[in-house]
């Protein structure tokens, strides 16, 4: 954590070229894992997205953390229910949470937004769209 | 300055008078109002003087700001507890050594296994020059310092995509770029293109001063030669004697072409030495940045009551009431009392904890997301960057996902074992993935990757840890990350005394992820809450 000016835009700009052999890099993880080559993520299914990005706080099994503070879990969680919130979360963020949904498409959004609501016992099957999330983006 | 040349009292002179009648403190002052020493908006150890009355202060959190305010409010007479989640001081101030283990949310556990005597910071791990607060605090507290290299001309400057992956060395981009655009320059001030910027009379002062900062050659030429070498350093350097007969003279390198350089990229990490916040010289406790942390705890640790977990903070007109749960005893609900409380609980932590503030004060703690940040320690049987590359402390940058290889800044030329930090990344998403990975796969990643820098890391390597902040139990997050909206919209109610509340650390300063912001909000805290204290 240091030194470096945090705005999202300047860190963009200082990873945005991408160089062939860290490319090659993205493809070489093992046990699932992605290295994506700039600053947005490259992963594009849900389970990949879920698997780089939100399981870091909201563990592999979806059942969240406790610390000093809490990752809610995203198993069996009610919250889920009306699409428009995790939408939301992911493309604004939510309190600690950051806006990871800045360094996605809309359709990486909607597919990891899908993915958390199809899974981790969790059964809504009304998909969300590119579409729905352009509309929340601010 | 326009001053009368006839009556006017030099500045120096008038500082050497002042100092000597008045003492630093004074000087200080008088240096501030000349605008010299506006680098900081530290003036000097805090006073709290007046009559407390009594007044009890509770400190929520035992990081640098809750340190702070713990000794200076003590100093000043209150009666002082701090609950700190840890069972450890200094919160983000944190060194990793061998033996020590730390266990990150996901319950995935790591052991230290470094040699005696080598460490890794995986949070702060450098002091600008101008973060006077805690330089000052290191010297009253007898922490030892030492110079953190933040600029090491020898170390490297990487581009998977660039030069056949072949690093290049720092000493050599920058000469050459700095040549390149000096020679650029020169051609079109030579040939009148800039005649319209630059007058007659510094026209002649600036083809010179291109020739010099550039390592120009009589006609303004950057080239392989001995010029340009005094700057890049040499294909072969200045031997003794005949040096064995093939000749002691020097021999010039061939530069980087301007074209390479702006192709790779790596002109853009150039940067990185020129920000002011990492400008040299920049310091680091000898031993470990957590030297810090134990040494505000020899002053304070008798206050601190470690292994509490804040779960409500409460405050009425007579008090505040703050629950908490001891580790050891989770189930039991604890309270603690006091009259006034400084919280220092990351926003992270605190947006989830019940709270009676105002809605703005709440809004404002809901407004901070915390960044996602991973640092990786790298145990190597010797020191190769060294022996083998002559890189002596420093930085490596990279555009490969481990961004940076920074070398110890101790030790040096010593042999034996070194740690390396082998990948520092932040924000982006390779931050996401490699705080995704379980950490034993982050030191593989990190020691994969680096192989590509320095090839002796496979033969070499021996063990390492990898701190993800987005797991840190104490934290949830690296820091707060403040857009220039959320500042406009939330940051004067987040530093609002509310009711009987004040929030201190990084996350209430202009200073974000820096212990200097720590510091600073902590005293201007202490500062408001005891004039309120003392006078109403």
């Amino acid at each position: 954590m240091s030194p470096q000016r945090f705005a999202l835009l300047t860190v963009a700009a200082l990873l945005a070229p991408i160089s062939p052999a860290a490319a090659q890099d993205a493809a070489a993880g093992a046990s699932g894992s992605t290295l994506s080559t700039g600053f947005k993520f490259s992963e594009h299914s849900g389970a990949a997205l879920y698997a780089n990005v939100c399981q870091a706080c909201h563990m592999p099994d979806g059942k969240g953390a406790t610390g000093a503070g809490t990752y809610p879990a995203l198993a069996g969680d009610d919250d889920l229910a009306a699409a428009g919130y995790p939408i939301a979360a992911v493309v604004n963020g939510l309190r600690g949470m950051p806006p990871v949904g800045e360094m996605m498409d809309d359709d990486q959004v909607a597919a990891v937004v899908n993915y958390v609501r199809t899974h981790f016992g969790n059964n809504y099957r009304d998909a969300v769209t590119a579409a729905d999330v352009k509309a929340v983006r601010r | 300055m326009q001053t009368d040349s006839a009556t006017a009292v030099s500045r120096r002179d008038l500082l050497a008078l002042i100092g000597s009648v008045a003492g630093s403190a004074a000087m200080y002052q008088a240096m501030s109002s000349l605008g010299l020493a506006a680098d900081s908006t530290y003036k000097g150890p805090i006073a709290l003087d007046g009559d407390v009355r009594g007044a009890s202060v509770l400190i929520l959190g035992a990081g640098l700001a809750g340190m702070t305010a713990a000794l200076e409010l003590r100093k000043a007479g209150y009666k002082v507890q701090v609950l700190e989640f840890n069972s450890r001081p200094g919160g983000r101030n944190w060194t990793l050594r061998g033996g020590d283990t730390f266990t990150e949310l996901g319950g995935f556990t790591q052991t230290c296994e470094f040699e005696h005597g080598l460490y890794f910071n995986p949070g702060p791990w450098r002091i600008p020059y101008h973060h006077r607060a805690l330089l000052d605090y290191c010297k009253r507290l007898n922490v030892a310092l030492e110079p953190f290299i933040e600029l090491n001309y020898n170390a490297l400057l990487h581009a998977a995509g660039a030069f056949g992956g072949r690093p290049q060395r720092i000493r050599e981009i920058k000469a050459d770029f700095q040549g390149h655009i000096a020679e650029l320059l020169a051609k079109a001030t030579s040939q009148n293109k800039l005649d319209a910027a630059v007058s007659a009379q510094d026209k002649e002062i600036l083809l010179n001063a291109l020739k010099a900062w550039g390592a120009l050659d009589k006609d303004y030429a950057y080239k392989a030669n001995l010029i340009s070498a005094r700057f890049r350093g040499y294909a072969k350097g200045p031997g003794g004697g005949l040096d064995g007969g093939v000749g002691a003279a020097p021999i010039a390198g061939a530069p980087v072409g301007l074209s390479d350089i702006l192709q790779s990229n790596l002109w853009r990490y150039l940067r990185s030495f020129a920000a002011h916040e990492l400008q040299t010289t920049m310091f680091q406790p000898v031993g470990g940045m957590d030297m810090i942390g134990k040494a505000f705890a020899r002053e304070v640790g008798d206050l601190i009551r470690y292994d509490a977990k804040v779960t409500r903070i409460a405050q009425d007109d007579s008090g505040v009431t703050v629950t908490y749960a001891d580790a050891n005893t989770p189930a039991a609900a604890l309270t603690a009392k006091a009259d006034w409380c400084i919280c220092t609980i990351p926003l992270s932590i605190l947006s989830e904890i019940p709270i009676d503030v105002g809605a703005r004060m709440k809004a404002a703690i809901d407004a901070v997301p915390y960044m996602s940040a991973v640092k990786i320690g790298l145990q190597f049987k010797r020191r190769f960057w060294e022996e083998d590359e002559a890189i002596y402390g420093g930085i490596s940058y990279t555009d490969l996902p481990i961004r940076q290889i920074a070398y110890p800044n101790s030790g040096l030329d010593g042999g034996g074992r070194g740690v390396l930090l082998g990948g520092y990344i932040f924000e982006g998403s390779n931050a996401y993935e490699f705080a995704s990975m379980p950490p034993l796969q982050r030191v593989e990643r990190a020691v994969a990757l680096g192989a590509q820098i320095h090839p002796q890391y496979p033969a070499e390597f021996e063990n390492g840890v990898a701190v993800a902040w987005q797991r840190a139990p104490f934290t949830l997050g690296c820091a707060g990350y403040w857009t220039d909206e959320a500042r406009v919209a939330h940051y004067d109610d987040l530093c609002q005394i509310d009711g009987r509340i004040a929030l201190a650390g990084e996350h209430a300063s202009y200073l974000p992820a820096w212990q200097e912001g720590a510091v600073l909000s902590s005293l201007d805290a202490v500062t408001r809450l005891h004039h309120r204290v003392t006078k109403t």
